[in-house]
């Protein structure tokens, strides 16, 4: 009980402080530009999604902030504290740090794993409260080579909450996994969220990043194209709504792009993708186009703008091979 | 809650590391059966044979029955009677020592032995067919009639620890230390690197020192079972005999292998790749193997060779452990050879703390 009394009193202390600040930061490997001056403000409490593509820079600013790599230029302040200004090691007893693809020790169980990591820190969970945070009660005694996927990536959740940190850090910690094993990580990244701690996440996937994070940036060659809430950066699109298509047969790109409400016309052999004010406008436009045109309409699907949009808006790409 | 205290750290990191290498099969093979079947293959090959008879083969003659018979006055010679081509096959494979043959051009029917020409052929570079022949003419002239000068008492005696056998199984365990020391610890950290799991340990507040301090530690309560295996089983099977202090031994055996767990961390200090290590283990281990005394003395080396052969560290603990072992030395006379592992781990441990790489 000693222990809860601790971290609330650390919490309120933290509160004023935020919980990441970057300023200007780079860090170039040889002539790779992979972090390119980033500027970035989390507050405590707060779930932030570093968005974008394999290669845009996500894992190396992460390192940067959990003090495993060195930035070039910039500076870099976690709960207030700067990397090597002080005692390093007794500060990463307030944060927690989940990498990309790290493997546990195959040959320890669950319980084992857990056991060893919370002695490293000097406060935290005991491993029984831990072992509950993170579900997995039921694979304990379970050798860590045989666990799935997404219990492996439950259990190296639950051992960076082992210490019950202020500040979480995630790098893409459901890539890979199905839907039903991601939702369960988010679960648990929900529940601490509920406790009052913070997040950095990165994630190429959308969804994730809609559903865990107060606010997003989306990041591609080292900078950030955009940062806000997902609802801004949905609105910031010209044509929130998204009519896509298959044509068999002609109609003219033009006839198109002149239709009612059509911000932006994106064309991929018989594939369309049109970005709209409305729906309702357009689409009862579209067919009767496509009517005069003889031409036939098939595969239509009509939906809202997501993330994935924004992105694509901003880069020209995709988010994820995966869709 | 008595069962989820949190323990020290070093605690921890030694008792996961223990537990790593017991649930490995194949690790338990490689430090634990392995040596035996390899004690044991040696040990038979190599085993004094109870005073090995000579092989002496005659060649088919008027006089071979005699001759046979005043061979066999001698208990270590052992008479075949063979024609010419089967005796001559036989020499070339090592089978017999000696062929005696009578020359017949000379007096082709001597009536006695006395007055016929024989032949002893042999190869003078066998150590066994110049035994052969001196035996073989004992045997004959003292049958013949011939009277001893002096009288001689035999007075046999047998040196403990002075078998092959004996001489084998230190350098095994010597070898053994270094085996399960170098690779254990440096697969062990090499592969955590290529997981980054070494990078996920640097990102908590885990004292990097604990993590390299517990290779240390659990080698030194593997070692114990390791060294225990080898001296038991060479005692009840060949009868291999500790004649010093036993203390000593595990002495030598903790320093030695401490060692050899620096070596391990120092190849992997920084090596990416299993392949990269494997590299470099070999390099180190493989001229080890051979100089340092393992199977047969390194004083066969030339002599401007050996004080560097002494310098290797195997060679130290291989001496440590067979003047523990075999010579009931104590360890005051081993200084030397405590002093060189000494330097080693030392160097080794610290160069490996400065360049460890964690990511």
């Amino acid at each position: 009980m000693e222990i809860s009394k601790e971290e609330i009193s650390g919490r309120t202390i933290s509160l004023a402080i935020p919980a990441v600040r970057c300023n200007g930061v780079k860090k170039y490997f040889q002539t790779v530009h992979a972090v390119d001056g980033i500027d970035l403000e989390v507050r405590t409490g707060e779930c932030f999604g570093l968005l974008g593509p394999n290669g845009a820079g996500k894992t190396t600013l992460v390192e940067v902030m959990e003090g495993l790599t060195r930035a070039d230029e910039g500076i870099v302040e976690i709960l207030g504290y700067c990397w090597g200004s002080g005692d390093d090691r007794a500060f990463r007893d307030r944060i927690a740090v989940q990498l990309q693809e790290t493997q546990l020790a195959d040959k320890l169980t669950v319980e084992e794993t857990l056991r060893l990591f919370r002695s490293f820190f000097s406060r935290g969970h005991t491993v029984d409260e831990v072992i509950r945070l993170g579900e997995l009660e039921e694979k304990r005694k379970e050798r860590v080579h045989k666990l799935s996927g997404g219990t492996k990536q439950r259990l190296a959740l639950a051992c960076a909450l082992v210490s019950n940190p202020e500040l979480l850090f995630m790098d893409e910690p459901t890539t890979g996994l199905d839907p039903q094993a991601r939702a369960r990580v988010w679960g648990v990244v929900e529940e601490f969220k509920l406790r009052g701690g913070t997040v950095m996440l990165t994630t190429h996937y959308m969804e994730e990043a809609a559903r865990l994070c107060n606010r997003v940036a989306i990041m591609d060659h080292g900078r950030f194209l955009a940062i806000g809430t997902p609802a801004e950066l949905i609105a910031s699109l010209d044509g929130r709504e998204i009519i896509e298509f298959r044509v068999l047969g002609e109609l003219e790109q033009d006839l198109l792009t002149g239709l009612p409400g059509v911000k932006a016309v994106d064309r991929k052999n018989e594939s369309y993708v049109l970005k709209v004010l409305s729906i309702d406008v357009t689409l009862p436009a579209l067919l009767n186009a496509a009517e005069r045109s003889r031409a036939r309409i098939d595969h239509l699907l009509t939906r809202q703008a997501t993330l994935e949009d924004v992105f694509m808006s901003m880069t020209g790409g995709r988010l994820n091979d995966e869709g | 809650m008595m069962k989820d205290k949190i323990r020290n750290p070093l605690y921890e990191l030694t008792v996961a590391r223990i537990k790593e290498s017991v649930r490995e099969p194949e690790m338990l093979f490689w430090v634990f059966v392995f040596p035996i079947l390899l004690a044991v293959a040696l040990g038979i090959a190599f085993r004094e044979k109870p005073t090995d008879r000579l092989r002496i083969a005659i060649e088919e003659s008027a006089g071979a029955e005699q001759i046979s018979k005043l061979l066999s006055i001698r208990e270590d010679i052992q008479p075949i009677v063979l024609d010419t081509g089967e005796a001559n096959e036989q020499l070339r494979k090592g089978k017999v020592d000696l062929i005696i043959s009578i020359d017949q051009s000379i007096n082709p029917q001597p009536e006695s032995l006395v007055l016929a020409n024989l032949v002893f052929t042999y190869d003078e570079t066998r150590s066994n067919s110049k035994i052969a022949r001196m035996a073989s003419q004992d045997a004959i002239e003292r049958g013949l009639g011939r009277k001893d000068m002096i009288f001689i008492r035999d007075n046999k005696v047998e040196t403990p620890g002075s078998r092959y056998i004996d001489f084998l199984i230190p350098g095994l365990i010597g070898m053994n230390l270094m085996g399960s020391g170098m690779w254990g610890v440096g697969f062990a950290v090499v592969y955590a690197r290529t997981r980054k799991l070494l990078k996920r340990l640097a990102a908590t507040p885990m004292r990097r020192s604990h993590y390299l301090f517990a290779f240390m530690l659990s080698r030194m309560i593997f070692l114990i079972p390791e060294v225990a295996m080898l001296v038991v089983l060479g005692w009840i099977i060949f009868n291999v005999r500790v004649f010093g202090s036993v203390l000593d031994l595990v002495i030598v055996s903790i320093l030695g292998s401490l060692t050899f767990a620096g070596l391990g961390l120092l190849v992997a200090a920084r090596s990416r790749t299993i392949e990269g290590a494997s590299g470099w283990m070999n390099f180190i281990i493989m001229p080890m193997y051979i100089l340092s005394g393992s199977f047969f003395s390194y004083e066969r080396f030339p002599e401007f060779a050996i004080p560097f052969i002494r310098a290797l560290p195997l060679t130290a603990l291989n001496d440590a452990l067979r003047a523990v072992m075999n010579d009931g030395r104590p360890l005051y006379s081993i200084r030397l050879e405590l002093a060189v592992l000494s330097v080693w781990l030392i160097l080794t441990f610290v160069v490996s703390l400065k360049i460890f790489k964690w990511q």
